[in-house]
């Protein structure tokens, strides 16, 4: 099987290209989505091959172009609305929470929600507080919406397509310093399951629990662990909801140690999530406390040193490791 | 029977079907039959029964929490509203949404919407899929005068008007957003106005005359679904009980309430329609024994239904896997 060489943003726009052309009902709506190209150009392209019916710019008016999403499904459509960063969609929170997860079972089943959201998330680019938020764990809160967070090319290129096949609302977070990614990928590559987690690597020492972007800084201190002889497992949740627990506790029975990393803050997150159901699966499994590393409970500081200081890095993410690796109970 | 007098009995008996349901909705809130919020349309029926006969069977429809008015009217049966607010599993909604949360998907009623200016969007987007799928059908979007302060109905009537969209947007301006009433909430009070201001149509009409209603929404409808973009009409109306049945009614005084009882809709329309010729006493005695029976049958079916076994509580969360 042939490969080709490609980057994460190109997985996304051949992902949606391939939507556009498959299904007649699907759209993409949002901010500078057209002639702009999208805001981490994303979408470059798409106006001139699928006109502006199909790629269509909105006003800055997020809690309503996502409620026509809604809207949109509800009237056969299968609508892809891009909300240009998650800082922006608390903008339409009330749309997504209120209407999007609840319709379906408000109605007693009569009505279906086949919309995806996409946005970018995550910090890293110096962008301070209001711009540099990781929100999915609240939205993997809700009951009613599914949660993806594509952290490889694969995801990246076919999580989209199989999240439009769903009937139910769809969220997908592309982790913004994720797009520059460059790599190989399948030449044929296309969807892929969205109810899975993923082992990227295998080891036996140690389970690193991640998602999104703070997948590659797992891989790397693993790579860190092994030149020290621990042998890390590194698990991408790509879903964070459904959560895949067979995966983790899998890991977990594997290797009796566990550290969970996630951008999200400490306090209520989706670690916190991911600890209580190892707990409560597989207390007896653990042979040390299971450890996280969260970003720091602060709005994300401007200063590169400080934003450096407030997510999760390589150095903490291996330290954690070693204690949990050296600590028995 | 003349399309005149037909037309007539079929506008009172719509709004005395409103009212007289929603009496009993009251009788059985207080005997703990029905339950959480309820709010009540009684003064403001002839918006719903005016402007509803105006749509069409494949156009969409989108309400508030004050929606039993609305969904009677487009057809959605007495029994299964009834049984809804009983919280019964044959309830149109199975139980799980309540008097706010009436749906019929099959007659295109897309609810019920608890949060003000919630629905905007969605009939913003269900007219999306209207115009990109080609069908010619209209979108109404019924709200109420507080929901004009709400971002939603400015970024709603933009969008609408930028993209053409067939929306009706149907203001039900009854002088209060729960209790504070409209020169308090609202800078411009002319709501039509504003409405115009985004280069859409926008009417007041009569909310109290079902005859001005129909009027008025059958012309706006009309140039919506020309194609030229969303309408909107302003209906000065006014609800006769309070905001829910938790609401005190402070806020305004009796006399206000008592002045405006003096045009009450359903009165006024038969009062009217007398004088003319085309309603008598016996049509009257008639609409009154049919929607009595209606209600009876539909308290009946409620009492009757059964409550969703609690294993099916996480039902309908996600669609299932084999209906997919």
């Amino acid at each position: 099987m042939s490969t080709v060489r490609t980057t994460y943003r190109e997985c996304v726009r051949e992902a949606l290209r391939e939507a556009l052309r498959r299904d007649q009902r699907v759209f993409l709506m949002g901010e500078d989505v057209g002639r702009y190209g999208g805001s981490y150009a994303v979408s470059k392209g798409l106006l001139e091959e699928f006109g502006s019916e199909r790629i269509r710019d909105t006003p800055l008016s997020e809690s309503t172009f996502v409620g026509a999403g809604i809207g949109a499904a509800m009237g056969g459509m299968r609508p892809i609305v891009e909300i240009m960063t998650v800082n922006f969609s608390l903008l339409a929170l009330d749309q997504i929470v209120n209407n999007a997860a609840t319709l379906r079972h408000m109605s007693g089943g009569q009505i279906s929600i086949p919309l995806v959201i996409r946005m970018a998330t995550g910090a890293g680019r110096q962008l301070a507080a209001q711009h540099s938020h990781s929100l999915e764990g609240w939205y993997a809160h809700i009951p009613g919406i599914k949660v993806l967070a594509p952290a490889t090319l694969e995801d990246a290129r076919g999580m989209l397509w199989s999240a439009l096949q769903d009937p139910d609302p769809v969220l997908i977070f592309e982790h913004a310093s994720l797009y520059n990614l460059a790599g190989e990928i399948d030449s044929g590559a296309g969807a892929v399951p969205i109810d899975k987690a993923a082992v990227r690597r295998a080891g036996t020492d140690v389970s690193l629990v991640t998602y999104g972007g703070t997948l590659y800084k797992c891989l790397e201190a693993a790579g860190e662990l092994a030149k020290a002889g621990v042998q890390a497992e590194v698990v991408d949740l790509r879903s964070l909801r459904p959560l895949d627990t067979d995966t983790v506790l899998a890991s977990v029975r594997k290797t009796h140690r566990a550290v969970v990393v996630d951008e999200g803050w400490r306090s209520g997150s989706l670690s916190a999530e991911v600890m209580a159901r190892i707990m409560e699966a597989a207390f007896y499994e653990l042979d040390a406390p299971v450890e996280r590393v969260c970003s720091a409970e602060v709005p994300i500081p401007y200063a590169a040193h400080l934003e450096r200081a407030a997510t999760p890095q390589v150095p903490a993410i291996v330290a954690a490791a070693q204690r949990v690796v050296s600590s028995h109970v | 029977m003349s399309e005149s007098r037909e037309r007539t009995l079929q506008r009172l008996r719509n709004m005395v079907a409103i009212r007289r349901f929603e009496e009993k909705c009251a009788e059985l809130y207080e005997a703990a039959k029905i339950h959480g919020f309820l709010h009540l349309y009684i003064g403001e029926e002839a918006v719903a029964v005016g402007a509803m006969e105006c749509l069409r069977p494949q156009d969409a429809i989108v309400a508030t929490y004050r929606e039993h008015g609305h969904a009677l009217v487009r057809g959605v049966p007495a029994s299964s509203i009834m049984a809804e607010m009983f919280g019964k599993v044959e309830g149109c909604s199975r139980g799980r949404g309540g008097s706010m949360h009436i749906f019929d998907a099959s007659r295109r009623f897309f609810g019920g919407n608890a949060i003000v200016g919630g629905g905007l969007p969605l009939a913003v987007g269900l007219a999306l899929a209207d115009k990109l799928q080609q069908r010619h059908q209209v979108t109404a979007c019924f709200f109420g005068d507080g929901a004009m302060a709400e971002g939603e109905f400015h970024e709603c009537a933009n969008l609408a008007a930028l993209w053409k969209l067939p929306v009706l947007f149907l203001c039900e301006n009854n002088l209060y957003a729960m209790g504070t009433a409209l020169e308090r909430h609202q800078a411009q009070p002319d709501l039509s106005a504003r409405a115009r201001s985004y280069g859409m149509t926008g009417e007041r009409a009569d909310g109290m005359d079902v005859e001005a209603v129909a009027e008025s929404t059958a012309r706006v409808a009309a140039q919506v679904r020309e194609g030229n973009g969303p309408g909107f009409i302003e209906f000065l109306t006014y609800r006769f009980r309070a905001h829910s049945m938790y609401d005190p009614d402070l806020y305004r005084s009796k006399a206000e309430v008592e002045q405006w009882k003096q045009r009450d809709p359903i009165a006024l329309f038969q009062a009217r329609a007398r004088e003319r010729g085309t309603l008598s006493e016996a049509d009257v005695t008639a609409i009154e024994a049919s929607v009595q029976q209606e209600i009876e049958a539909a308290v009946a079916f409620a009492e009757a239904g059964t409550w969703e076994p609690v294993e099916q509580l996480l039902a309908d969360v996600y669609t299932p896997p084999e209906t997919r």
